[in-house]
């Protein structure tokens, strides 16, 4: 975590994207590879060499993130994954096909078992390791400032004071879990902000709300900077 | 409901932009760079022994032909009808949508938000792409987009009225931003002139957009003239 971390992904509130391209329901993929490289991303999961945490990092940071279509993303972001745990190399991508002896995985996920798989699903959810911190209708700030490693606060909810709605039991936390450095689960919370409070010139009765974990907050009296 | 389930199914297969079906692996383009490359990984990771072809249809099979938002409109017929299920999706969502076998991978932690005479709620995930699949199967294009995700945290009245919508001065936009795995459904007003329909007519009016909330559910009126809500 010692270079500096760029997420592309960060967009609540930027500017200059254009306009949206609105779809019906009913269209799921545009191309073939479009889907492809969806089943590819879950089969290839079940290795177990990554969780969906460090697979979000490897997306977010790539550097032509905002270039590529939706799964162009997922594309390389799978690939870089691959190489990343020694699954495949880079001839291998280049080559497209096996050079050297596969790595040995978890499991691979057969047909038969995909209804199931998809079914189970893989709750964030643990066992919280102690109280939790706030209670509904605290007042909290969250934290403010860039951090270097992967995180699911969004830039626009950075340094503001909000209020704490739902309390959501202890959940994995992401900052830790994509840096291969365990689950180190927390205690989650729905923080609801009054648009207000988060923009310039914005338009009363409106609020935003985040899914924000425990060490992304304190108790909002606390106003001392360290 | 099988009407609602055969109705998504051929859309699925029929009601994309570009003119011809993607549904096989033979019909990929030689000429579509995207092709060569995931077909090359295919190729790569199925001779490493990493992945097995054959789940590879049954996962695409899922997603585009079994899991979309025909499940999440039974879940908001069944809460017009059962006050009993409302409430429970009001405590529990994710056991309450699981009664009806919803379950699993991108809907593991759900919440249900109501729409009200007061509040009109409407989803996000700023940060990626984060979409209640269980119920609403894959996001559309629009919705994991940099458009729509940079826009509607800041502008939620000025996005809304894009799709169509536009509430009362005086009721209050709340945006959910999905950052964590808690996945959000949002359950639209049922429209009125519905009283005595069956819970399988009132699943016909839930529209995707109406459970994304950028938009409402469609017009009892014309029932059974085949409109889609754009």
């Amino acid at each position: 975590m010692s270079d500096v971390y760029i997420s592309h992904a960060d967009l609540g509130g930027t500017t200059g994207h254009g306009p949206i391209e609105y779809e019906p329901e009913g269209i799921v993929f545009h191309h073939g590879w479009e889907a492809k490289t969806l089943a590819l991303t879950l089969a290839a999961g079940a290795s177990g060499k990554w969780n969906i945490d460090i697979s979000r990092r490897f997306r977010e940071t790539l550097a032509d993130y905002l270039d590529l279509s939706y799964y162009e993303i997922w594309t390389a972001g799978l690939e870089s994954l691959l190489v990343d745990r020694g699954m495949v190399s880079e001839d291998e991508i280049a080559a497209g096909h096996a050079l050297i002896e596969p790595v040995e995985v978890r499991s691979v996920l057969t047909a038969d078992r995909v209804a199931a798989a998809m079914a189970k699903g893989s709750s964030a959810e643990r066992p919280p390791s102690g109280p939790a911190r706030f209670a509904m209708g605290d007042r909290v700030l969250t934290r403010a400032g860039h951090v270097d490693h992967h995180t699911r606060l969004p830039g626009y909810a950075t340094g503001r004071v909000g209020t704490v709605e739902r309390i959501h039991g202890a959940h994995v936390f992401p900052d830790t879990n994509a840096h291969d450095l365990g689950e180190q689960p927390q205690w989650l919370y729905t923080v609801v902000f009054d648009a207000t409070d988060l923009w310039d010139h914005a338009t009363p009765s409106q609020r935003v709300s985040v899914d924000a974990w425990e060490s992304y907050l304190r108790p909002a009296d606390e106003a001392v900077t360290p | 409901m099988a009407r609602g389930v055969l109705r998504w199914a051929v859309m699925g297969g029929h009601g994309h932009g570009h003119g011809h079906d993607h549904d096989h692996d033979d019909e990929y383009s030689e000429l579509d760079p995207m092709d060569v490359r995931v077909r090359a990984l295919e190729t790569l990771l199925t001779e490493k022994g990493y992945v097995d072809p054959a789940a590879l249809d049954e996962l695409i099979d899922t997603y585009q032909t079994r899991i979309g938002p025909r499940n999440g409109a039974r879940v908001v017929a069944r809460a017009w009808v059962d006050p009993e299920f409302r409430d429970w999706l009001r405590s529990d969502a994710t056991a309450a949508i699981a009664s009806l076998d919803y379950t699993g991978r991108q809907g593991e932690h759900m919440v249900a938000v109501e729409q009200t005479d007061d509040t009109h709620n409407m989803v996000v995930c700023t940060l990626c792409s984060c979409y209640p699949w269980p119920v609403l199967g894959l996001p559309p294009t629009w919705y994991k987009s940099a458009p729509y995700r940079s826009r509607v945290v800041r502008d939620p009245r000025g996005v809304l009225a894009e799709f169509g919508v536009t509430p009362p001065d005086g009721v209050e936009l709340r945006v959910w931003d999905s950052t964590a795995e808690i996945r959000y459904v949002v359950i639209p007003q049922r429209p009125e002139g519905t009283e005595g329909w069956s819970e399988e007519q009132l699943a016909e009016l839930v529209t995707r957009d109406s459970m994304i909330g950028v938009g409402l559910p469609l017009d009892p009126m014309p029932l059974g003239s085949g409109g889609n809500p754009t």
